[in-house]
């Protein structure tokens, strides 16, 4: 746009060349802005990034976004097509990025990185790039270092530089989740040399730089950023890591309406609606203006939660009564829209697969859970059911559903509502006797979901502050077997955590929920990602 | 005078010292511990004790204040943690979008509502009586979202002649050099009539949904003081002694009306930055409510802080112009410490 607006200034200026410009310019400036819009790409959400780095301190999901886009890692995920036609990340196989050829050993995976890979500052990625980069991520604390630690990537000796093109990394033991770890967003390669010189004794990882700054190798690069308002990336035309994207330049807009997002798209004003609500999209679905794209979520459930460290919950015969008195079909179609994968009705609490998510073998059934609390011998309950506030389009009316049908057996309850600033530290607490929550993990694999809601680490997640002593040993069983390659034992201890979960219920399945999306019917070449981000590079409109 | 300017100011300072105390108090006794919330997903114990020690959070109370004044002192409100940036530029950059938002709507309010006021005083139970009291009573009863939700339904979605609801300029358009930070002035002074075209019809919209919530106390108060004006011996003196009726009205009556009038504005003007907020939201505006409501959503401490010390001076400013105008009004009044 400037570049039109200022030769019609000074054009203004020149009043000989008017009747010139006139007759000339004009149609040419405006083909010249149909092209640019053809390139550009026009997102709204309702959340804009705090940080374009996701090493900062409490970067934001939209944050994850930028990282993504603005940097590369060594390996990525390849894609691959969904029987329901839409495309996504494919969990098992990888595409190199910055390495051109990863080789995995016993203890050891070496990368050779591409020759002709440059940061956009012109500098080559070497080898101590990515050592320092990862060094970085285990260092800086917080939220990356956890994700490295998933992938067993914990000491700096870990990471070799064993000439400029050539990075090893070391295994401390064995584990399955080291390689995938190296896919996810935390691992990318940032310019060493460049934020170097923006460190500061007390920023010796120069998080104020990349905080507002991409300092990375990757396909974009922000050139604008307001918080809160608008992103604008630009294309690296340069870039290394894949095929030359076809979108020049992103604008990325923050629309906190929802009502608004969907006027803009209904009326063709923005390309590319991400994460809508339920409700808004099974209705855009039905007007069939746009293409709407929806993905269940990897290894995501949402569940009633129940706290199994205090009464009236630490009694297995009452949260199983709980688990049948569940409304779930009318919470899947009236709180979900019927938008979500329902996780319960399955054959038998006793699964027979190690898939992950699956259903449990509860279902509504009153009568059930009333002889179940009648055999607890548990009074009649008064308890409190709590939920995000943040969350509340989903949350709120399953409470609601979940509130009408347990007073049928006896519990009554009230409602918690929790503002969203609060609902991390409340869970810290662990004091809430029954709540409604989401999970999902990055690295789609049931061990790993396990691993933070039902081990006896007891971390933040596992709400229902289950501790048991068989369940750890499945959990570590399948991790063990994972990492050895023993699929028969795997399998076994899998269905053996997810039986045990089912059978004893500290938190109830509800469903799994999908990411919508909305585009406009010109728009191709979305793919669902682990992250539940966007991913531009593969987007293309025209 | 300007001594009197100074006094009246020498009397703003205990405010500020006691709203800088106070907002500092209640940001800590917020629900919400900001460590936990932005240590993110997957926050282990020791990684929130990491954020919560880079943010200085477990340093005791009375520190973590005298630091705050330092900085204070500075001209440094901190970092905000949710967009990443020093709040004083936020401010900056924000308040400017805000203010242009509230004062026009708060003159198209007072170019609808002081002569429908006037006229209703004037033709007292008419038609125009009627209408005063009509819009006046609708316009307080729409909250201002449902307003702004309304007004793009109609003028956006389904007539197509407002410009889409995203924020001071569409997506495609390029902001003006920045010198006041008002959009409308900054285009004119760059000579570029095209922004200040997107601009203005960017701004349309969400001026009139303030407006629409701002008439009321306008119109209704100037038609009060009008009538109390007209009935006065004054007044019934300039018709007796056979002046035009023009000049009855405007020279003498709406002069003198004028004063609760302005004391109205202030307050509406105070109330119309409130509503800013919500409007802010409806309409994607990047002002300072929606920035204060996403960092208080976020427990984050320093926006909410330097928002609140913002609109305290902001308040200060406001009452000391609108008791300078009193006397500019009427001489009568004087302007004491």
């Amino acid at each position: 746009m400037a570049s039109r607006r200022i030769p019609r200034r000074e054009f203004l200026k020149s009043v000989s060349a008017v009747a010139a410009g006139a007759a000339i310019g004009t149609p040419a400036v405006w083909s010249a802005q149909a092209q640019s819009r053809r390139e550009t790409l026009l997102l709204i959400t309702e959340n804009g990034p705090n940080n374009l780095d996701i090493h900062g301190v409490g970067t934001n999901r939209p944050g994850y976004e930028a990282s993504w886009n603005c940097y590369d890692r060594l390996i990525r995920n390849a894609k691959k097509t969904l029987p329901d036609g839409s495309t996504s990340y494919d969990r098992d196989k990888y595409e190199m990025e910055l390495a051109e050829d990863m080789n995995i050993g016993d203890m050891s995976a070496t990368f050779k990185l591409k020759k002709n890979a440059k940061f956009q500052d012109g500098t080559p990625v070497t080898a101590n790039d990515v050592k320092w980069s990862f060094e970085r991520a285990i260092s800086v604390g917080g939220f990356p270092t956890v994700q490295m630690k998933a992938g067993t990537l914990i000491k700096k000796e870990q990471f070799v530089a064993v000439d400029d093109s050539t990075f090893r990394v070391d295994f401390i033991k064995k584990d399955r989740l080291t390689i995938p770890d190296l896919a996810v967003i935390v691992p990318g390669i940032y310019n060493a040399a460049l934020l170097k010189k923006h460190a500061t004794e007390k920023d010796p990882w120069a998080l104020d730089y990349t905080k507002s700054n991409t300092a990375g190798s990757g396909a974009y690069r922000v050139t604008s950023w307001k918080p809160g308002v608008e992103t604008v990336y630009e294309r690296n035309d340069a870039w290394a890591g894949g095929k030359l994207p076809a979108l020049k330049k992103i604008i990325w807009r923050t629309i906190p309406s929802s009502g608004n997002r969907r006027a803009l798209m209904e009326r063709g004003d923005a390309d590319i609606s991400f994460d809508l609500p339920a409700k808004d999209f099974s209705e855009m679905k039905k007007e069939g203006k746009l293409k709407l794209v929806s993905n269940p979520i990897g290894n995501g459930m949402y569940s009633l939660e129940l706290n199994v460290a205090k009464p009236p919950f630490n009694n297995e015969k009452v949260r199983q009564a709980v688990a049948y008195a569940i409304p779930y079909q009318k919470i899947v179609a009236a709180a979900m829209f019927g938008i979500a994968r329902p996780l319960f009705g399955g054959p038998s609490n006793d699964v027979t697969t190690a898939d992950w998510p699956q259903p449990s073998g509860y279902s509504t059934d009153i009568a059930k859970a009333k002889a179940l609390m009648k055999q607890s011998g548990a009074g009649p309950i008064d308890t409190t059911i709590s939920f995000d506030l943040g969350d509340a389009v989903n949350s709120e009316p399953i409470a609601i559903l979940i509130q009408e049908s347990l007073a049928q057996i006896g519990i009554k309850t009230t409602i918690n509502k929790v503002p969203g600033s609060n609902w991390r530290s409340e869970m810290t607490k662990k004091m809430m006797p029954m709540m409604i929550n989401f999970f999902s993990g990055w690295l789609d694999y049931p061990e790993y979901f396990f691993f933070w809601c039902y081990s006896g680490q007891n971390a933040i997640f596992n709400t229902p502050s289950y501790v048991n002593k068989d369940m750890d040993a499945f959990i570590d069983g399948a991790r063990a077997a994972a990492a050895a390659g023993d699929k028969a034992k795997y399998a076994k201890d899998v269905e053996g955590f997810i039986s045990k979960a089912w059978h004893e219920v500290p938190r109830v399945p509800l469903f799994q929920p999908y990411l919508n999306v909305a585009m406009q019917k010109n728009i191709s070449g979305y793919s669902y990602w682990f992250h539940r981000q966007v991913d531009y590079r593969s987007i293309v409109k025209g | 005078m300007l001594a009197t300017l100074g006094k009246r100011l020498a009397t703003a300072i205990p405010t500020l010292i006691g709203v800088v105390i106070v907002t500092f108090l209640l940001t800590r006794v917020l629900p919400g511990d900001p460590a936990v919330y932005f240590a993110g997903p997957a926050a282990t114990p020791q990684s929130i004790a990491e954020v919560r020690k880079s943010l200085g959070l477990d340093r005791p109370l009375p520190e973590q204040f005298l630091r705050y004044v330092g900085d204070l002192a500075h001209g440094d409100l901190g970092n905000s943690l949710s967009t990443g940036q020093p709040v004083v530029k936020e401010l900056r950059s924000r308040l400017p979008a805000s203010a242009e938002l509230t004062l026009s709507g708060l003159l198209l309010s007072l170019v609808i509502a002081v002569p429908l006021g006037v006229l209703a005083a004037v033709r007292q139970g008419s038609w125009i009586d009627h209408i005063c009291r009509i819009v006046a009573t609708a316009g307080v009863s729409l909250p201002v979202f449902f307003t702004g939700l309304l007004l793009v339904y109609i003028f956006y979605f389904v007539l197509g002649w407002a410009p889409s609801p995203v924020g001071r300029l569409d997506a495609f358009a390029t902001a003006p050099p920045s010198i006041t930070g008002f959009y409308l002035f900054d285009s004119l002074l760059a000579r570029d009539f095209e922004s200040f075209r997107a601009a203005l019809s960017q701004l349309i919209l969400p001026a009139v949904t303030l407006a629409v919530f701002s008439l009321a106390p306008i119109a209704r108060m100037t038609r009060a003081s009008m009538l109390a004006v007209l009935s006065s011996d004054f007044v019934r003196t300039a018709r007796a002694s056979g002046l035009a009726t023009r000049t009855v009205i405007v020279t003498y009556a709406f002069r003198n009306a004028m004063l609760p009038v302005i004391t109205t504005l202030g307050m509406v003007f105070s109330f119309l930055l409130g509503a800013n907020v919500l409007v802010e939201k409806v309409f994607a505006w990047p002002g300072i409510g929606s920035y204060a409501v996403e960092a208080l959503i976020a427990s984050d401490f320093a926006p909410v802080q330097g928002f609140v010390l913002a609109m305290a001076i902001l308040y200060v400013a406001l009452n000391l112009a609108i008791d300078v105008l009193y006397g500019v009004i009427d001489p009568r009044v004087r302007v004491d410490g």
